[in-house]
Order: C-alpha cells, then structure tokens, then sequence
C-alpha cells in the first residue's frame, strides 16, 4: 500500500484536480472584480453606448463561436484521453490550440483597426475598460493555449499517457476562459 | 508527482537552494521575511527619527527631505504587511507546520511550493531595486490611492511607483500559489484517523486565512492591472479627466486590504492559542466553536471594507450596514480571545518565552481590538479618522499577531525547526522589553491622535496646534529606538541558538500534536512510518492517561480504556 492510499482524503478526487478547482476559484474574483467596476462605473455616467457601437460586432461574433467550439474540442480531447486513445487527444488538442490562436488573431484584427481608427487605450473610459477587459481575457487565452501546446507536444511524442489526466486539468482551466468571454462579450459589445 | 522528492536530495543547491522540502521552504521565507523586518524598522527608525526632530540629521543615515519621508511611510506599511507579516506568518508557518501537524510526507505539490518561494523571492527583488530607480521607491502611501499614485508628476516618483505594483503583483501570484498548495495538502494528505475536528486550531486557521486570500485578492490584483494601464499606457479607470473613478480603487484595494487583515490575523491567534494551550497543560476552551467562528469570520471578513471609506465619500444609507458588520465582526474574534482567556483559567501555567509572548500578544491584541470599536463606528471614525488614533489602533492589533505571535511561534517551533533550544533568560528579557517599549510607543499614540496629528505629515511642527506636542513626540521616538534595540536580544539568541544551543529532544515541551512525535529537526520526508491519529489534539491533564499530556498518534492500553 502506497502513502498516497493511506492518507485520509475527503473527496477521491486527486491532488491535481482539487488544486486546480482552488486556482480557478482564485481566478474568478480577479474578472469579477472588473466586471463589477465596470458596471458601476458605467451605471454612474453617459456616453457608453455611442462608444460601444464602434467595436466590431460580427468579429467579436466569430470569436465567440471559435472559443465556444473549442471548448467543445477540449471536452472531446479529454474524453479520448479517459480512452487512452492519445492520437485523438493530439487531434483534439491540436484543433483546440488552433481556435485559440484563431481568437487571439481576430482580436489582434479588432485591436489593429481600433487603434487606427483612433480608439487607443487613452480615448475615454469605456476603451479603458474595453482594453483592460479583453486584454486581460486575451492573456488568459495565450496561457491557455501555452498549456494545451505543451500537451500536444506530450501528446504527439507519446509522453502525455503517464499524465493523461492533465488534458482535464487543462480542459478545466479552458473551460474558465471561455466563461469569461461569455460575460464579457454581451458587456461590451452588446450592452 | 511524489515520485521526484521521495529520494534525500543530494548536493548543495538542490538541498538547501532549489528545495522542494517544505521545512527547507519554510525556513527560506523566514530568512526571507526576517531580513525585510530590519528594513521595516530601519524605515520606522527614520520615521520616527524625523516627526520628533524634523529636518535634522538623523544618526546613521542624514537629512530627511520630505518626498524621502512619503517615501518612507509608504514602504513601511508595505514591507511590513507584505513582506513581513505574509512570508512570516503564513508562509513559514504555514509551510512548516501544516505537512508536519496533519502527518504528510511533505506539500501536495513540492515544486509548486518552491516555486512559490522563488515568485516572492523575485517580488523581493523587485521591490528592492525600486529603491534604486531614478525617482526612488513608492510615495503614494502604502495603499496607493490614486489619483496621487495615477501620476508620476503628483509624487515625482516614476518607476518606483510602477515597481511597487508589480512587486505587489508577484507576491499575490505566489501566495495564490501557496494557497492552492496549503489547501490541495490538508484536503487530500492527513494520516489515518485525523479527522477535520481532529486538526490542530492553527491549521485551520491557515486554511481560513488561504481561502480568504485566494477569494479578496482577485479584485486587487484587477485594480493593479488597472493602475499599471493608467501609468503606462494611458488609460483612464482612476483618473477623474478621462472619465474614471478614483474611488473604485479605494474600493478594489480594500476589498482585498481589508480581508487581509484576517489573513494576517487568524495564523497569529492560531499560534497563540497553541502555546497557550501547551503552557497551560489544558485543553483550547470551547474547540469547536473556536473553529465555527472562524470560519464565519472568514465570511464576513468580506462584507466590512467599506469602512475605510467613511470620509471618502460613502453614502451615509451605506456607511451605517458597513458600521454594524464591522461591530459584529468583533464577536467572533472575541469568542477566540474569550476561549484563550478561558484556557489560562486555574491552568496550571508556565511562563516560558513562547508562553510570555502569547499572552503578552493577547493582552496587546484586546486593547487594539477595543479601539477598533471606536474606529468602525461611523461617527466617531470621521473624527479620528486619518489621525495617529488610527496608526496606533493597528499597530496594536498587528504587531500583537504579526511580532508577538510570530515570537511565541518561533520560540516555541525554533527547537523543531532547527533541532537546538533558544536561550529562554534571554528570550524573557526580550519579551519584557518588547513589551514595555511597545506599549511607551503607541499607548502616548492614542493621544497624539486625539489631540488631532494626522498622518502622513513630515512636520507636524508646521502646524500651530501641534507644537505642544513635541515632547510626547520625542517620549514615542525614544522609546521606539528602544523596542528596536530591544529586539538585538532575539538576533543574538536567535543566532547563538542556531550554532550554540542545547540539542532538542524530540518532545521538549511535552506537546501533543504530531509534529513532536518525529526527530528535531524531522528527516527529509518528516516522518519513518506515517502516524496514525486516536484522538484530538488538545488532551492534556487527561484522566485518561498517567502524565499530562497526551499524543495524537497514541493508543491507549487496554487497560486504560477499560478504566474510562
């Protein structure tokens, strides 16, 4: 009998999982906070709707439909992993890196002609919070697609079976971002 | 994942550098907090230096100018809070004590522990060179409220100002990660038969402190992202101009601050009923509902911030709920102290170095918490508001968990830290002076306050009204020069026991909990055979057993359990 067996655990769930649901935790009053300030601070002036209707709906469209589909490719990542079948995770994890990268493009796309048309950072409040916001969502994304390439590389090489349970921990954490955007998204773009 | 640590590491760097043994990575964050503590004093050396004798030489270091002096007061309460307080208390405690008490190998994740360490190592780093940058460090006030610390033309301070943030930054990453790895190891690695009410009360006092960390955090960390944008790139979040809210931050700052007090807080008073406990050869009184009102402390520690804001401009339909939680919030707090008050009743005590600092930190702790009424009550609070009532009210209720409890703690775990025993007659020495300076400084603090000094002022000679109070100034800088050399006792002990002291046994204070069931200081990987845990952790004077103490991993004989 290992140490890891005779330890009395609350949950069967393993370290690593119960580590990452604290990290996610962790992550989710960092935006809530910003949202909230977002709110209040556009909730106690003007003008926000006029500024607004210069972003890119139909853009912001696409990489909604791109983060949500990879989600979808990360559930099914982790789905053959629990099959031991890793040239599918690879597949998976592959496609998921690839949307991700998709959503960084389009919103670099966004950035670029906002930013030319005028519309920095410094143009007013709400382009403070639009660029705060989806800036920091954007990192979260890079992280994101950092860990699924590490997995895919591990994937690819055939070192991802001894850990096949990180393609969920990973998954969990994509999961987050993709939340995210679904708040921020109606807030900016919609409201 | 355990598979890399099971073997002794081997070699220098990996042994006592790159460590992943929690002992070795609490030690490091004691070093660590340890050396900021002396920049700490040294800076409230020259704080005091310069109200009691404005613009004169101070001895061993010179003039100070007054963009020096915002400077100062600005690192003092961040070095002191962040970089003291954190590393100490939750850091080093809680690396060394939590694997040790609830009977693991060592953390949930090694090397997320050690990376950790080396994520505030570099948050040091940093904000050590923003002392050094053109401009100098950050002038803002240790809370940093914008618009002063929006602009670099407000305080003159340009990176210093930008550093600080993203020291700040650092640190919130690395204690996140800490707390994910305090939380992981007590959820999923205790021995057979520790229960959670089995659990020693500082452990779960840890854990409170971790989870209220992780869930007030987020929002400062946003509120610096946010600052960072409004000093780099031109965004205008806090800056009334561009149509931003300079308030918001004092709400995103402390939302966070404010729960932090508990986070500092809670591992204080764990270690000081621990000792208590042991000094006093009785049971913690009233257990469970010690550990119930922590845990809704936790949860109302998040709802009391805005009482930082009374003069801030607070709807007055707000300020009153924000009175009343923060009132309330006193009642938990008070059932500890009550049962600590209750555990020294007709024990049978011994007054050890450790067991002085307890209590001395609970007597210091109940006249910090008394004056916290008068500042969370709305009314009283604008009056005294920003005056040095308020500087002294939180300096006793933090210098009571933060130096007080974190002496008793070292005192009491130094012999199974480092396998030797300090020198009590000098650690006794030490309490006593501590104590008395301590109280010569902020008790005379009270009244300055009251007499209206604000502050944050460089010369509080400039102001008619308070030239009579020169000389209680100058009684508080001298007695403050002496609590610093005061604490010369603890360096020498600290270092001579290092070398010179007596070997520990395993057990010296004839404790109970798990940690003293292994060798001073434990093998790498803590423990030859993982204990198995019978019963709680506070059974001393036990009917039960022949001797006054009790052990967690030890069953009873048959015939003892008969006799019950």
């Amino acid at each position: 009998m290992n140490a890891d067996t005779a330890t009395m655990s609350d949950t069967a769930v393993p370290p690593g999982k119960t580590g990452t649901w604290w990290f996610l935790a962790s992550e989710i009053p960092v935006f809530g906070g910003l949202i909230a300030s977002y709110i209040v601070v556009r909730l106690g002036s003007a003008g926000w709707g006029e500024a607004s209707g210069h972003l890119n709906f139909s853009l912001a469209l696409i990489n909604t439909f791109l983060l949500l589909t990879s989600s979808m490719t990360v559930v099914m990542a982790h789905a053959a992993a629990q099959e031991n079948d890793f040239r599918r995770v690879a597949n998976f994890l592959g496609l998921t890196v690839l949307l991700g990268l998709g959503f960084l493009g389009v919103k670099a796309v966004e950035y670029t002609t906002e930013i030319t048309h005028g519309f920095t950072p410094a143009a007013g409040i709400f382009w403070s919070f639009y660029y705060g916001m989806t800036g920091l969502h954007a990192l979260h994304v890079l992280a994101g697609v950092i860990a699924n390439t590490v997995l895919w590389i591990g994937a690819l090489r055939g070192t991802l079976a001894r850990h096949g349970h990180r393609v969920e921990l990973a998954g969990l954490y994509w999961h987050l971002v993709d939340i995210i955007w679904i708040f921020i998204f109606p807030l900016l773009y919609l409201a | 994942m355990s598979n890399d640590t099971s073997r002794a590491p081997a070699g220098f760097w990996r042994s006592y550098v790159f460590s992943t043994d929690h002992k070795v990575i609490a030690k490091q964050y004691l070093s660590l907090g340890l050396f900021w503590a002396l920049m700490g004093g040294a800076t409230a050396y020259l704080i005091r230096w310069q109200i009691a004798h404005p613009d004169t030489e101070a001895p061993g270091w010179g003039f100070i100018a007054p963009d020096f002096y915002n400077m100062l007061v600005t690192m003092h309460g961040t070095i002191m809070v962040f970089f003291v307080a954190m590393p100490i208390l939750l850091a080093a405690f809680g690396n060394f004590l939590i694997p040790l008490m609830i009977g693991a190998k060592d953390m949930a994740f090694p090397r997320l522990n050690m990376l950790s360490f080396w994520v505030f190592f570099l948050a040091s780093v940093v904000l050590m060179a923003s002392f050094f940058v053109p401009g100098g460090a950050a002038a803002a006030g240790w809370t940093g409220y914008p618009p002063l610390s929006a602009k670099m033309e407000y305080t003159g301070v340009g990176w210093g100002m930008n550093l600080w943030l993203l020291a700040l930054a650092l640190e919130f990453a690395s204690f996140l990660l800490g707390g994910v790895n305090f939380l992981t190891t007590a959820m999923n690695m205790r021995a057979p038969g520790l229960t959670w009410f089995r659990l020693p009360v500082i452990v779960w006092m840890q854990l409170t402190a971790a989870v209220i960390f992780m869930l007030s955090v987020g929002p400062l960390i946003a509120g610096a992202v946010m600052l960072l944008m409004d000093r780099l790139i031109g965004t205008t979040f806090f800056l009334p101009e561009g149509g931003g809210e300079p308030l918001l931050w004092q709400h995103l700052f402390w939302f966070f601050g404010h729960p932090e007090v508990y986070v500092i807080l809670l591992p204080g008073l764990g270690i000081v009923l621990d000792v208590i406990s042991v000094f006093s050869r009785k049971p913690v009184f009233a257990y469970r509902p010690i550990i119930y009102s922590t845990i809704i402390a936790g949860f109302m520690s998040f709802i009391v911030w805005a009482h930082h804001q009374f003069i801030s401009g607070i709807d007055p339909r707000l300020a009153m709920p924000f009175s009343i939680t923060t009132i309330i919030i006193s009642v938990p707090f008070a059932f500890v102290i009550f049962s600590m008050i209750a555990t020294l009743w007709r024990a049978s005590i011994t007054f050890s170095a450790a067991m002085l600092f307890a209590v001395g930190s609970l007597g210091v702790f109940i006249f910090g918490g008394l004056t916290g009424i008068f500042n969370g009550s709305a009314p009283v609070d604008i009056y005294i508001h920003d005056t040095y009532f308020v500087v002294a009210h939180f300096h006793y209720t933090l210098f009571s968990v933060v130096f007080f409890g974190s002496f008793a703690g070292l005192y009491f775990w130094f012999p199974k830290m480092f396998g030797r025993m300090m020198n009590e007659a000098l650690g006794k020495i030490h309490f006593w002076l501590t104590f008395i300076f301590f109280n010569a400084v902020f008790i005379p603090m009270h009244l300055v306050g009251l007499r209206g000094m604000m502050r944050r002022i460089a010369n509080p000679m400039q102001y008619e009204f308070l030239k009579p109070l020169e000389p209680l100034n100058m009684f508080i800088t001298l007695s403050a020069i002496l609590l610093l050399l005061s604490q010369l006792f603890f360096v020498i002990n600290f270092f001579m026991s290092l070398v010179r002291g007596k070997a520990a046994e395993r057990n010296p204070w004839q404790a109970n909990t798990l940690e003293w069931t292994t060798t001073s200081p434990p093998p790498h990987e803590n423990f030859s055979t993982i204990p198995t845990v019978y019963r709680g952790p506070y059974e001393y004077s036990s009917p039960d057993a022949a001797a006054d103490w009790l052990p967690q991993d030890r069953p009873l004989t048959a015939s003892q359990a008969a006799g019950r």
